[in-house]
């Protein structure tokens, strides 16, 4: 499509958002799951778009963002205790732990090294054996089987000095409790996530709690699409599971995706920044996959963390409180200088809001 | 971090390996979660794997569904 039909489509879907959000008395509160969502969001300026009475938060879908402090903790005493070499998504390495991030432990000589693919940690786990190499294992259903499909890989080929440190997460137990909240009536739901673990899979949201959910895609026509449904179903009384990103997402998602993840993993309980312990929301290694876990493999005593009572993250992961409330945001807690996970992730609400602009 | 992009089949480099490229970026990735993909597909790459082929018959269907939009937003300002 050239530019003068985008912005026309841009045009005619905000102005349908419009119509129907008049037909609608009171305000209508969406949440984006996603994270990338997020970003593109802001990044495409879209809640410019929307009427006073449409309000778009963030949910707890940056990856970087929910994983607790702890784990950074964890990471930086169990490569000091073992001398062990760390790999990690780039997202991870600035996220402030109680006592520095991955970027201090680096530069007070430890070994940190910042990968695309799990499949390149495999490769330097080859290239630093027999050091231990532990890749830092965070990410949703997206990035899980990835990470699966490089352990049967790393398995098959013998490599004896590659872990993984899990912090897992699965989608569906956090949003169970969001849809459960009066103030959220209606859920954006993660399109890539969904490419994995398919469309169907979210019926919950009408049967137990009845509320609108729509797969978008992430260019903005894809956002302001899905945010039309969402708006109608809305102001229709009526709730469905809408898949806008119908290229990408099947209704069974991909199976052979999940066979791998299922190979190697199992359901866990997992503790999420702002959330609490959910059980059954995070992923264990299973059968011959349990030789690759480095918690079990590298003991280490990680005292409980605590997070800087001033820092609403937590509240912002939840969709309870936007980043212009927060007395850190912009002042004590920067991209550069960043206090909490949300504004340290290039996906974090904070990271968005500081961006671009609270619109 | 979720952060997917398309790219195009270009070539089948080993067991479950291909060749990607997007205009004149290639890279290599893994083929295991999509083994039925096909050279010419666009696959929808995530750290170093493809996740999913897109379908270009759906694709096709957004794209008309928002030229239909335009056009008809293109109307209404002409009036």
């Amino acid at each position: 499509m050239n530019p003068r039909d985008e912005r026309r489509t841009a045009q005619a879907l905000a102005s349908e958002i419009k119509d129907l959000a008049r037909k609608h008395s009171g305000q209508m509160r969406f949440m984006e799951v996603c994270g990338t969502h997020t970003m593109a969001i802001h990044a495409a300026g879209l809640k410019s778009l929307f009427p006073e009475s449409v309000k778009l938060v963030s949910g707890p879908g940056c990856p970087v963002c929910v994983t607790e402090k702890r784990f950074i903790d964890h990471a930086i005493l169990l490569a000091a205790k073992y001398d062990a070499c760390v790999t990690t998504f780039g997202d991870l390495v600035r996220v402030p732990g109680s006592s520095g991030s991955l970027t201090t432990f680096r530069s007070e000589g430890g070994t940190v090294r910042v990968v695309y693919s799990p499949l390149d940690a495999v490769e330097v786990a080859v290239a630093q054996s027999p050091r231990p190499t532990v890749f830092l294992g965070v990410g949703f259903e997206t990035t899980i089987p990835t990470v699966a499909a490089t352990l049967k890989a790393a398995l098959a080929r013998g490599v004896e000095n590659f872990y993984v440190l899990p912090a897992f997460k699965t989608i569906h137990p956090p949003l169970r409790i969001l849809a459960a909240k009066d103030d959220l009536h209606g859920f954006l739901l993660p399109g890539h996530v969904s490419a994995i673990i398919g469309s169907d899979c979210f019926s919950y949201l009408v049967d137990d709690f009845h509320k609108p959910g729509v797969i978008g895609g992430f260019e903005p026509l894809d956002i302001l699409l899905a945010l039309r449904d969402l708006v109608s179903m809305t102001v229709r009384g009526t709730s469905a599971i809408v898949n806008d990103y119908k290229r990408v997402v099947r209704a069974d998602g991909n199976r052979a995706a999940r066979d791998i993840l299922y190979d190697v993993f199992e359901p866990a309980d997992a503790s999420w920044r702002g959330l609490g312990v959910i059980p059954g929301s995070g992923l264990a290694f299973k059968g011959p996959y349990t030789r690759f876990d480095a918690a079990a493999h590298f003991p280490v005593n990680v005292p409980e963390s605590k997070d800087d009572p001033r820092c609403l993250c937590a509240a912002i992961l939840t969709g309870s409180k936007t980043p212009d409330r927060c007395g850190l945001f912009g002042k004590e807690c920067t991209p550069e200088d960043p206090v909490g996970p949300c504004m340290v992730s290039s996906e974090g609400t904070c990271a968005a809001y500081y961006k671009y602009g609270a619109v | 971090m979720c952060l997917a992009v398309p790219m195009k089949l270009v070539e089948l480099t080993g067991e479950g390996t291909g060749k990607v490229d997007a205009g004149g970026v290639k890279g290599d990735v893994s083929l295991a979660m999509i083994p039925n993909a096909r050279v010419g597909d666009y696959l929808i790459i995530h750290a170093g794997f493809g996740i999913e082929v897109l379908d270009e018959a759906e694709a096709q269907v957004r794209l008309d569904l928002f030229r239909e939009l335009a056009a008809a937003t293109a109307d209404e300002e002409d009036l």
